[in-house]
């Protein structure tokens, strides 16, 4: 024992640094502390703490982080910027945190954002078990949820609440989108690989009532953890099922896992089809388009869709690593354009009258054009039908998608008294 | 059936990785928690030999094991080699940091999607063996990891190396007098401990994708592996990574609900019967 006090400093520093640097990249931007309200005074306007904060909430280190995560917040800073809010006299912070796909988790960076930090606004909230509990929160403590990330569509249906717009896209959606299309080209029975928790479940629910509904048949399913690695045991019992599509129902790494084992077991080769019922643009990116060809889906935005959205994914990658974004991070820079417009024109950040106020406006950004948001929270428009590009038809980084058809807003989004929403009268 | 061979690839990974894990433990007396990260690292070496210097995957296998292991013996002896005097507590508390930074780090690099790696093009395709179709790939890898954890036992049981090994951990005085570098043969042990996470990472590029948290989500299982096998004992682990592999591979079929769950359940059955771990010697 030469320098027993030295290497055991040496060790617990070490260590607890190594604990405290997770921490620290998520807590980054909590440091700053909300100006007192007494500040609110002297400010005219109905600002809370003369301060429009928005919480970036999602997960920033497993597999959803791509789609969201980091990008997410680039997002929200674009909007900020774009909007003009420093001019128009409005003061809009942004913080961030790590949800680690737990609802516990999320509820409570939720409560204490609201509760201690002035949060006006969250956005984002990938994991639709996550996206439910936040949903409550917010609309308990009256604030703003505006959700781009997850899928369920719960959250304008039976879960809706008059404090949650949910943006970009839901199971509904990608089931009538990805689901008929399939069964329409033959592919008229299923097996369902689906992730086990809200957003699987529900996913599958919803592509499921299509299936029958064309008179295409389920012949069996299989419900894997969140946050697989090995999908080997499920497809096989996906191959022996006979079905003609495999359908996955699950997202993220989940889903680029389970494509390239696929292939690895040559479902494809032994006469079975593949439906990623959501597929993100990150997703076909780390599979490569030699794995990933082919295959079919359903998007709200894609990159190289017009001028706009071109120029906005320019800037995006040159703030974000290179990397392009997804339809959540085009949702998530949409909701907030129009969140500002809406405070701004009431002067407010009461949250249900800012929700009111945003469903009132006709919404309008260079992503997805106008718009508009439904009563039950839901914003409506155009959705799209892809097919991955084979790899000699890509011609550089990111070109991925053909589009096979456009989904007109009206029939890409649940038909309003179907949610069984209790806002719709 | 089928899905009984499926368990036995998945345990390949296991018995591969708990295999490295048992040696460091046996032979240091290390928890060495950096080990997911390090099985990362040999996927992510792999792909980058690919990639940036246009190395096929058979000599990944022999490259990326010898780079990361050599980032093993920096660890050892620049951190570890400080605190064998101390608690088993603080070698446990190094190895979990790291193991944090390096993922953060590469998290923060490479994203959490994942990059692609290619399968090799003799391993493609595979045979239909009747009851269920086998990839190639499975196939080798299967293979190629019972060769690596045979040799492995016997390099240490039946070697005069090995023996070395054994003496040293319980008298490194004693056998330093007979004139063996204690010190060197330890970092060489960890390095090699190391080596083979980075191969198992090697192994499993082509299958999942290469991504910063493919370590963090096996680590806890293959800690339960080494625990249910014994602490440190190799053949322990070889046995029970196999083992569970295929009870985790039949309840994906059975009940694929609590698939993730399975082995932490026998874990604790295992400890209540017996404390030691089923191949532990107390």
């Amino acid at each position: 024992m030469k320098f027993p006090m030295k290497t055991l400093a040496v060790a617990a520093a070490f260590a607890f640094a190594a604990g405290a640097y997770a921490q620290a990249k998520k807590d980054e931007k909590k440091a700053e502390p909300a100006k007192p309200a007494a500040d609110a005074k002297k400010d005219e306007s109905q600002i809370s703490g003369g301060i429009v904060k928005i919480g970036v909430l999602n997960d920033q280190s497993s597999l959803y982080a791509d789609l969201g995560g980091q990008g997410s917040v680039v997002a929200v800073k674009m909007a900020i910027a774009d909007f003009k809010a420093k001019e128009k006299g409005l003061n809009v912070e942004v913080i961030f945190a790590d949800h680690q796909n737990k609802p516990d988790v999320g509820s409570q960076i939720a409560s204490k954002w609201i509760d201690a930090e002035g949060v006006d606004m969250i956005i984002d909230t990938p994991n639709s078990g996550v996206a439910l509990a936040v949903n409550q929160v917010v609309r308990d403590k009256k604030k703003v949820f505006i959700n781009s990330g997850a899928a369920s569509s719960d959250l304008t249906g039976a879960k809706c609440s008059p404090n949650t717009v949910h943006w970009t896209y839901d199971t509904w959606m990608l089931a009538n989108g990805t689901g008929s299309a399939i069964v329409k080209r033959g592919g008229d029975t299923w097996f369902f690989l689906t992730a086990d928790y809200a957003f699987g479940h529900a996913l599958e629910r919803d592509t499921e009532a299509v299936v029958l509904k064309a008179g295409g048949k389920v012949v069996g399913k299989v419900r894997h953890p969140l946050n697989t690695q090995d999908f080997s045991s499920f497809l096989l019992q996906a191959q022996s099922s006979k079905a003609k599509i495999v359908g996955l129902a699950n997202a993220g790494g989940d889903t680029s896992n389970s494509i390239k084992q696929a292939a690895e077991f040559g479902i494809v080769k032994g006469g079975q089809n593949l439906a990623g019922l959501l597929v993100f643009l990150t997703d076909v990116h780390a599979l490569g388009l030699d794995k990933a060809q082919g295959l079919i889906l359903t998007n709200t935005f894609y990159w190289d869709q017009n001028d706009a959205s071109r120029a906005f994914t320019k800037r995006f990658a040159a703030a974000n690593g290179g990397k392009y974004p997804t339809m959540v991070h085009a949702g998530v820079y949409a909701g907030t354009l129009h969140y500002l417009k809406a405070v701004a024109a009431l002067k407010s950040d009461d949250g249900t009258e800012v929700v009111a106020q945003m469903k009132k406006m006709p919404t309008d950004d260079p992503l997805f054009g106008k718009g508009t948001i439904r009563v039950d929270g839901r914003k409506i428009h155009q959705a799209y039908l892809m097919e991955v590009k084979k790899p000699s038809e890509s011609k550089g980084p990111y070109d991925y998608y053909k589009v096979l058809a456009t989904i007109p807003a009206d029939q890409a989004f649940r038909p309003l008294k179907d949610g069984g929403c209790e806002l719709v009268k | 059936m089928g899905q009984l061979l499926i368990g036995l690839i998945n345990g390949s990974f296991y018995a591969l990785l708990s295999l490295g894990l048992a040696v460091i433990f046996g032979l240091l007396n290390i928890i060495n928690f950096t080990h997911g990260a390090q099985y990362m690292m040999g996927a992510f070496a792999a792909y980058f030999l690919l990639n940036k210097l246009g190395m096929n995957y058979w000599w990944a296998l022999v490259v990326a094991p010898l780079a990361v292991g050599a980032t093993g013996v920096v660890i050892e002896r620049f951190m570890l080699s400080k605190l064998y005097k101390l608690d088993h507590l603080y070698g446990l508390l190094l190895t979990f940091g790291l193991a944090l930074i390096i993922e953060g780090v590469f998290r923060n690099e490479f994203g959490s999607a994942g990059l692609p790696y290619s399968m090799p093009s003799a391993l493609e395709g595979g045979h239909n063996l009747g009851f269920m179709f086998l990839p190639n790939y499975r196939a080798w890898v299967i293979g190629a990891s019972l060769v690596v954890c045979i040799g492995t036992w016997l390099l240490i049981e039946k070697t005069k190396l090995g023996a070395y090994l054994r003496a040293a951990t319980e008298n490194p005085k004693m056998v330093e007098a007979f004139g063996v570098n204690v010190p060197r043969m330890i970092t060489l042990t960890y390095g090699f401990g190391v080596g083979l996470a980075a191969l198992a990472g090697v192994f499993a590029a082509p299958i999942y994708q290469v991504s910063p948290q493919m370590g963090s989500s096996l680590i806890i299982v293959v800690f339960a592996v080494v625990v249910i096998g014994g602490m440190g004992s190799i053949l322990g682990a070889v046995i029970t990574g196999f083992g569970l592999g295929v009870i985790e591979g039949l309840t994906k079929v059975f009940y694929p609900e609590a698939s993730n769950t399975v082995i932490f359940v026998i874990m604790a059955i295992v400890l209540m019967i017996r404390p030691q771990g089923l191949f532990g010697q107390r």
